[in-house]
């Protein structure tokens, strides 16, 4: 059987000259019909680039490539070497040989033309459909990809869609052709964990229908183990190890390859969950939180607003000193919006939020998503840290730089970079800096908002020991508000789950995470890829999150819990 | 919808503040009013006269009584009387508009047909010499002043072809299309050249963002040709700040272009207000500003009426 | 600050932008010590009309006026009104647009209908008008020109201060207490100077432009002080008989405004906030 595509010493390279900043730096790589590749790596391996390869798009975005062959078989037996072919020919390939489904599905649709008639182009472009035909195929390929009321959604704009249904639509687009081979590129990195559950198992079901290859870009080796024939671990342009699945899950051979495999956050459904839980102990709570009610007025009436959205609907909780309660949920949840209410950042409509009366004015601190984004671009360090003592009265002067030298040190930064600005750190680093400006006031409680969310999985491992050994010093509790399952059980003594603004299960970390009493609970932890669950299949569910619109004075049933366990407790679901 | 109901509303308010600041600012010229209006028959006139005169328009009234009343005229359309063409303001405004109105429009018909091939041409060429042949171009355009242009173009007539453009009379387009077209056709390229440099260098910047976007990333994959990818993906979504700079352009230029009615005699907006202003022509410049603000505000609002047009987002809301 | 000219000298339109003006300023300063070949308003009565020569090398006007003289006073001149409008317009401008986003809602509303209330009005007009109650003159075209610009300054710095009150960095200040006058100051005004740079630039050469057309119209400064305008004004009649006295100052007034809009889109490049996205 031929190889439908094979890969040899691949170099890519970007900029005015291409061979000086090599990206992709020799990688080789073969391809049977019907067979799934991984390629797993993190920022800067090449992976994307080494993707964007096979079909020459990556030209588009000012890569060449600088060596090595790419061999394409197309459907009628002839071979293509893409590296030397032009766009004339490349463009029948593109579309109909390969398909392409793209990280970002929010961007990349166009915005003015419906689904519709982006879809249509796809069977226009590739199997020469027009007209009423075109609209049959539109038609049949979004049933297939389990788009509800598929007639009315081809009018559509891509705005009036969710993420997941977005991505459904680009993979709709993808398979117009029946392509030999789909290249997925973070396919599902930017949706939530049930919407990717189900974009995995779509594209399952959809390779088993077809019998198309493909390539499965990832930075998680866990979400491919149950959907890859083979793996190809990349770091730093090179694939440092390539084997079947199996080989290279249970019996690594390169260190990188292990460290992605252990020393990276995974979820094991509770057996990582921590063991210094401060609960049993018992003690008075450095802060509660009691039926805290955020609602966003939405609509115009005439003279009050006619319905509100209701983020956050009576959360309860509290915190122990040096202890982490992770609040993990899906978009819409309202753990955002949670945290920022605490901060006083958002406004809300009720509740109580009481701190105990500490030495610091300002008891609770917060840590951002975005470290880029949390740091002024034009103030150096010093300012930076210097910030939260000045807003306080205190004085710039000599013992204030020795407490930032001390925090700079506790938290792995070196003591020179004081005078430097936030853009000559790394994406690590800068949240480092964000923990130690947080530490500035000597807090009781810090507000991690997908803190590690915007890391890389090496960089997160590191961040997260930093902050467990911070809390073990300090006394320090967290709020650890995360939708990544895996890091949640790395650092919480407790977790709360949250669904709809409100929450539905909180407790004991073991106990929450292997043993689930709530529906949405139990579909969340389902829906966590996990190295050990490869042979695991999703069943394809369409269930779409449920709208927080409600009318205007609308208020909820009250809550009624019952008791799972010594510190569990589930919210009892509403009879359908 | 709602968007544009704000904007509509907000409409009246401003024509009612540009309506005070021109009805003050003109009061806080010094120097008799009379005197600026007749000139120096107005040394000869007794006391009596001058109060008559004065009674007449109105202007021996508190100010703020004059205000109201000219408020008043202006719901039944009645803009006062001009005191230089001793005629209804209104209806010397309207000589003069469709003057102004069909200049400014073939401005923008040059600057469009020019500058949005020109600029998608650079935007697709990026770095390569068509591309820098096409920003050298639209630098200069911008960087020359209308009376500069104006005043070349009337040297080449003059001296290159032995022409004098005809000034000061105007043939509507209703009337007769070419002699029209004729007419203004040269003070409409000097207007039209900054503008066609201004609409080159924004249609380029803007297809240039476009073209770099995850879409059109999309829609190579899909095997659609370079053709489709610049002018059905890419151009729709680069129309909108294109749209934006011609709107204020034309609204500015429905003003009247004071500086190119001067260099070609034309009896344009612009240069009626200019004098209505060295002649204490009250009346006219309430009106005529007046009219020139409300012109600019309507199309403003077309622009707005624009964005909906355009752009889905804008028309059916978010999730 | 250093940084950014570095970039300017590195980038190809900046450099010549950047010469143009350092040029123009080299000229104006030698212009109003008085260094010039002739004196400006001496009236040669034996060389009238000349054209360029080896004395009066862009030749001299109908009463006798070296030009080259006159035109480096005239660029004095129009430096002062520009920088002295932009200096106006930019303080005004960036206080009320600061304002009327940070406070949002209501003063938002109201600032902003008064900036669209002056922008209704054709700058000309508006120009024309306040000439008009003040007398024509420099400082009145430094007053017209820069009260014309201020709205906008006040949405060029709107805008952006808008969406920066929503950055992180702005919340983080919240959580940390800081005064209203840390945040508006360091946080939201240090990261508005990139958008204003380029503004600043853009607005001197409309500045050059406008100056150059109130003096056309005889509006802006008075003779005898020659300006840009006035000169090309006054040498429309005698086109044909001495086109030097057309092309000599319609290439200056040319050149001045290429030199600002050519900084300017070289700022703008620098100042890009794609390129200076540094990391992964």
């Amino acid at each position: 059987m031929t190889k439908l595509l094979s890969v040899h010493d691949l170099r890519v390279g970007f900029g005015r000259d291409p061979k000086a900043n090599e990206v992709v730096k020799g990688v080789s790589f073969d391809l049977d019909p019907g067979q799934t590749l991984a390629i797993v790596g993190e920022s800067g391996s090449g992976k994307s680039v080494t993707a964007l390869s096979v079909n020459r798009l990556v030209d588009f975005g000012g890569g060449r490539i600088t060596g090595g062959s790419i061999l394409l078989q197309r459907a009628d037996g002839t071979s293509l070497d893409v590296t030397k072919a032009d766009e004339k020919a490349l463009r029948p390939v593109r579309g109909r040989d390969i398909g392409m489904i793209f990280q970002e599905p929010m961007t990349s649709l166009n915005p003015v033309h419906t689904i519709g008639a982006q879809i249509e182009e796809a069977f226009r472009l590739n199997r020469d459909l027009t007209g009423a035909a075109a609209r049959q195929a539109a038609l049949e390929v979004l049933d297939r990809v389990r788009i509800p009321d598929a007639k009315a959604r081809l009018a559509y704009y891509p705005h009036q869609l969710s993420g997941g249904m977005r991505q459904r639509i680009m993979i709709a687009m993808a398979l117009a052709s029946s392509p030999r081979l789909l290249i997925a590129d973070e396919p599902t990195t930017a949706l939530d964990v049930t919407v990717q559950a189900q974009i995995m198992a779509l594209l399952a079901e959809l390779r088993a229908e077809t019998g198309m290859a493909m390539i499965f870009i990832t930075h998680d080796i866990g979400l491919v183990a149950g959907i890859a024939d083979t793996i190809m671990v990349m770091q730093q342009g090179v694939a440092v190890e390539q084997n079947d699945t199996g080989a290279v899950l249970d019996h690594p051979r390169h260190d990188y390859t292990r460290h992605l495999l252990q020393a990276v956050p995974h979820f094991s459904a509770g057996k990582a969950a921590r063991e210094d839980g401060k609960r049993a102990g018992g003690g008075e709570p450095v802060v509660r939180v009691e039926d805290l009610v955020v609602r966003f007025p939405v609509g115009k009436g005439l003279f009050a607003p006619k319905a509100a959205v209701h983020a956050v609907d009576g959360v309860s909780f509290d915190l122990l000193p040096g202890e982490t309660l992770g609040i993990v949920g899906e978009s819409g949840s309202g753990k955002s919006t949670t945290a920022r209410a605490i901060l006083d950042l958002v406004s809300r409509q009720r509740g109580q939020i009481a701190a105990k009366a500490g030495q610091s004015k300002r008891p609770i601190q917060m840590v951002f998503q975005d470290p880029f984004a949390s740091l002024n671009p034009r103030l150096n360090v010093e300012a930076l840290l210097a910030e939260p003592a000045i807003a306080n009265g205190q004085r710039k002067d000599g013992a204030l730089r020795q407490r930032m030298r001390f925090l700079l040190d506790r938290v792995g930064l070196p003591e020179d970079a004081l005078e430097r600005f936030p853009h000559q750190f790394s994406g690590g680093q800068r949240q480092r800096l964000c923990i130690a400006r947080a530490l500035m006031l000597n807090p009781d409680v810090v507000v991690l908002d997908e803190a590690v969310s915007a890391l890389d999985v090496s960089v997160q491992a590191k961040v997260l020991d930093l902050l467990i050994d911070l809390q073990q010093e300090f006394g320090l509790a967290y709020l650890f508000i995360s939708h990544d399952m895996a890091v949640v059980e790395r650092i919480s003594h407790r977790i709360a789950v949250m669904f709809a603004g409100q929450i539905v299960e909180i407790g004991d970390a073991r106990a929450v995470l292997s043993d689930p009493q709530h529906s949405y609970t139990k579909r969340l932890i389902a829906a966590v890829p996990a190295v050990e669950r490869r042979n695991q299949h999703f069943a394809v569910d369409v269930t779409q999150v449920p709208s927080l619109v409600r009318p205007a004075g609308y208020e909820p049933p009250p809550a009624r819990w019952r008791e799972a366990g010594a510190d569990h407790r589930v919210r009892l679901e509403a009879v359908p | 919808m709602s968007y544009v109901v704000q904007r509509l509303l907000t409409f009246p308010l401003i024509l009612l503040g540009v309506s005070v600041l021109v009805f003050v600012s003109i009061r806080l010229i010094p120097g008799d009013a009379i005197t600026a209006m007749l000139g120096t028959e107005a040394g000869m006139m007794t006391p009596a006269q001058r109060a008559a005169l004065a009674a007449y328009f109105g202007i021996d009234q508190p100010v703020w009584s004059q205000y109201l009343r000219w408020l008043g005229g202006l719901f039944h359309g009645d803009l006062g009387i001009s005191s230089i063409y001793g005629k209804p303001v209104l209806t010397v405004i309207l000589e003069r508009f469709p003057l102004t109105l069909q200049m400014a429009l073939m401005s923008m018909v040059i600057a469009l047909l020019i500058g949005v091939p020109l600029g998608v041409l650079a935007a697709t060429r990026n770095e390569r010499p068509s591309d820098l042949i096409v920003r050298i171009f639209a630098m200069l355009g911008q960087s020359t002043p209308s009376f500069v242009i104006g005043v070349l173009i009337i040297y080449v007539l003059s001296v290159y072809f032995g022409m004098v453009p005809a000034m000061g009379t105007f043939t509507p387009i209703t009337v007769d299309f070419w002699a029209s077209i004729g007419q203004l056709i040269f003070p409409a390229i000097t207007l039209g050249f900054a503008f066609a440099a201004s609409v080159t260098r924004i249609a380029r910047s803007a297809m240039l963002d476009v073209l770099s976007d995850d879409y059109i990333r999309t829609a190579r994959s899909k095997g659609a040709s370079p053709m489709s990818v610049v002018w059905h993906h890419a151009l729709p979504n680069a129309l909108i700040p294109v749209v934006t700079l011609s709107g204020v352009e034309f609204g500015y230029l429905l003003g009247g272009a004071v500086i190119v009615e001067q260099i070609f005699a034309l009896p344009g907006l612009g240069r009626l207000v200019l004098d209505a202003i060295t002649q204490r022509d009250y009346a006219l410049v309430q009106g005529s500003v007046l009219f020139i603000a409300f012109n600019f505000l309507v199309v403003n609002l077309l622009v707005d009426l624009a964005y909906v047009a355009l752009d889905p987002r804008i028309r059916l809301g978010g999730r | 600050m250093k940084k950014a000219l570095a970039a300017l000298i590195r980038h190809p339109s900046g450099r010549i932008g950047l010469f143009i003006v350092g040029l123009y300023l080299i000229i104006a300063i030698l212009g109003a010590v008085g260094l010039t070949p002739h004196n400006p308003l001496q009236q040669f009565m034996l060389d009238r009309l000349k054209p360029p020569s080896g004395n009066f090398w862009m030749g001299t006007d109908l009463l006798g006026r070296d030009t080259m003289s006159r035109l480096m006073l005239g660029i004095g001149q129009s430096m002062i009104i520009a920088f002295a409008s932009v200096a106006f317009a930019t303080l005004a401008g960036t206080v009320i647009g600061l304002l009327a986003a940070w406070w949002g809602s209501l003063w938002d509303g109201i600032l902003m209908r008064l900036m669209d209330v002056l922008l209704a009005f054709p700058a000309i007009l508006l120009a024309l008008l306040i000439i008009a109650i003040v007398g024509p003159g420099t400082l009145t075209s430094v007053a017209a020109i820069g009260i014309v610009y201020t709205p906008i300054f006040a949405r060029v710095v709107r805008g952006p201060a808008l969406s920066l009150k929503r950055r992180d960095f702005v919340d983080a200040a919240r959580t940390f207490g800081s005064s209203q006058r840390y945040v508006l100051t360091r946080h939201l005004l240090l990261n508005l100077v990139a958008p204003l740079a380029v503004q600043v630039t853009l607005a001197l050469a409309w500045a050059l432009l406008t100056e150059a057309g109130l003096s056309f119209l005889g509006l802006g400064t008075q003779p005898p002080t020659p300006s840009l305008g006035l000169m090309l004004s006054e040498s429309k009649n005698l086109m044909t008989q001495a086109p030097w006295l057309m092309i000599f100052p319609a290439l200056t007034i040319m050149l001045g405004i290429l030199g600002f809009n050519l900084t300017g889109d070289a700022l703008r490049d620098i100042l890009d906030p794609r390129t200076q996205r540094r990391d992964a």
